[in-house]
């Protein structure tokens, strides 16, 4: 008896470490598949539980319907060519809304990051409207530039104008001073020092701003659409809402993260490429 | 190209870091500035290099006065400062104007000369100390400066790699003859490479004692003369309290 159990356990401890060896191998490997199955566990889990939750009815499958069903109503607006127009018409806001908050961030940010002047005289102003809650503005738009495009763009442009703003100014006055005297000693002029030094210095900062202006311009194209659209993402929340079909509002939250994580990605692209030279850039992208 | 500080005094708001410091370099001279910490030897070398115009009295490069930055003059600080988002051979030739392909030729030459062939494609992030500050030298080197001041320039660096980098500065000084001003706190560097000491005291800094080291290099750590050399100059330092007989 005693030899049969002797036996078992070694069974088991050798099945345990070809079960360990083979998972070590996998990590080791660092196959990408790995890495991204190990990240698709959770929501595959949720997704079933969801599903035979529905399924069972211990939620009200009205409240909640099943992944199936939002993915049949996905499908469907995609078939009848709804999908289309509301997600293309809620990207161009997005876009446009994020191109010109972008700018007018970047033309005051620069000037203010660079002259001291510039700062004393801006920046108390600009850090009192960021006081503002940038959605108390939503009425005063609407009056000034109706409820058209005008006004849904303008309030995206200014949720996005300042993460962009603050970290542009903040990028440009930490660059080190160390580098720019060495520009210095070479006789670069302001120009020259801007051009070659203090904006490759500052990109880091700048493209946290563009990521986190870019979630800001995602989360005001909401507020634009919730206000008063007849198109949009955003608009489809209200009319789920309004017919009572959660189903077509739960469609709308998945396809709002399904673009904001894409246009995020797009987004990480471009800041991997511009900056690869980066000493710390892994640490600063484990968010 | 010679060099002459005279009566510089510098104070930083009311506090007078250094004061009348005077010493001359001939063309192709190394100058060793040396002395403990705190008693200005970089705030004399700034002025020199014109990255500071807030000091008293005069600096002259070849005879004309000098008040700011000057193509004849080149800069190795203590740390590397190399652009992280340049390679190796673009920070090279950062402070180069012109044509590009000239300036790739004479960087890679210059690359070849520190040892660093084969690195040109690196970033810095990929360097280890010693070769970041090989390609600092480089870098102050490829635009030809008559005089070349260095700033503590292997304080940052292990023994070692220490002891490689001041050979090479030798080779290249042999090569290119600047007339160069080491900062240094390390008497065994000074003896080991320069010309001529200028010991820097107390505080404000003044000049304590200017010594003239005729030995020929490269020399031998342990060359008695040097050795009683280091011993008259750790006296200076520490015991000294009467300025010692000049030789110079």
């Amino acid at each position: 008896m005693a030899i049969s159990q002797g036996q078992q356990d070694t069974e088991k401890t050798t099945w345990f470490q070809k079960f360990t060896s083979i998972d070590k191998k996998a990590v080791g490997a660092k196959s990408p598949w790995g890495n991204i199955g190990l990240s698709l566990l959770l929501p595959v889990l949720l997704i079933i539980v969801w599903e035979l939750a529905s399924r069972f009815n211990y939620v009200a499958p009205h409240q909640l319907p099943a992944p199936t069903i939002i993915v049949q109503t996905i499908w469907a607006m995609a078939l009848d060519g709804s999908l289309w127009t509301h997600t293309s018409i809620t990207l161009y806001r997005v876009f446009l809304g994020f191109l010109w908050g972008t700018l007018a961030a970047v033309v005051l940010g620069s000037i203010v990051g660079m002259f001291s002047k510039a700062e004393t005289m801006f920046d108390p102003m600009i850090q009192a409207f960021r006081a503002i809650p940038s959605l108390a503005w939503v009425p005063l738009f609407i009056l000034w530039l109706g409820i058209g495009e005008g006004s849904k763009i303008t309030l995206i442009a200014v949720g996005v104008f300042f993460p962009v703003y603050l970290n542009i100014t903040g990028g440009i006055q930490s660059v080190d001073r160390k580098l720019i005297e060495v520009g210095k000693a070479y006789g670069l002029s302001t120009y020259q020092l801007v051009k070659r030094i203090i904006l490759p210095a500052s990109l880091p900062s700048f493209f946290i701003g563009l990521r986190s202006g870019l979630g800001l311009g995602w989360m005001f194209v909401v507020a634009a659409e919730l206000m008063g659209a007849s198109q949009g993402l955003g608009f489809l929340l209200v009319f789920g809402q309004n017919m009572s079909q959660p189903a077509v509002i739960i469609s709308s939250i998945i396809l709002f993260a399904i673009l904001g994580k894409i246009t995020d990605t797009i987004l990480k692209k471009f800041q991997e490429k511009a900056l690869h030279w980066q000493d710390t850039m892994e640490k600063s992208q484990g968010k | 190209m010679s060099l002459s500080v005279e009566k510089v005094s510098r104070s930083f708001s009311g506090d007078v870091a250094v004061k009348d410091v005077t010493f001359h370099a001939e063309k192709g001279e190394v100058i060793g500035l040396l002395g403990t910490s705190g008693c200005g030897k970089s705030t004399v070398l700034r002025a020199i290099s014109g990255l500071d115009t807030g000091y008293e009295g005069t600096i002259k490069v070849n005879g004309e006065q000098s008040r700011s930055v000057n193509k004849d003059l080149g800069i190795i600080f203590q740390e590397a400062r190399l652009m992280p988002w340049l390679t190796v051979l673009e920070n090279v030739y950062f402070g180069l104007e012109g044509d590009k392909k000239e300036k790739r030729e004479k960087a890679i030459q210059l690359l070849k000369q520190v040892g660093l062939e084969g690195f040109e494609h690196y970033y810095p992030k990929q360097l280890s100390g010693g070769m970041a500050q090989r390609t600092a030298i480089a870098r102050a080197l490829v635009t030809e400066p008559t005089t070349l001041l260095l700033d503590e320039p292997f304080s940052a660096l292990d023994a070692f790699t220490k002891l490689q980098l001041q050979d090479m500065l030798l080779d290249l000084w042999n090569s290119y003859r600047p007339t160069m001003v080491i900062v240094t706190h390390d008497i065994d560097e000074a003896l080991y490479l320069c010309d001529r000491i200028v010991i820097l005291k107390g505080q404000p800094g003044e000049v304590y004692d200017n010594i003239k080291i005729r030995k020929p290099k490269p020399r031998s750590k342990s060359d008695i003369e040097l050795v009683k050399m280091k011993e008259r100059i750790l006296k200076a330092l520490e015991l000294g309290k009467e300025p010692l007989v000049r030789e110079a």
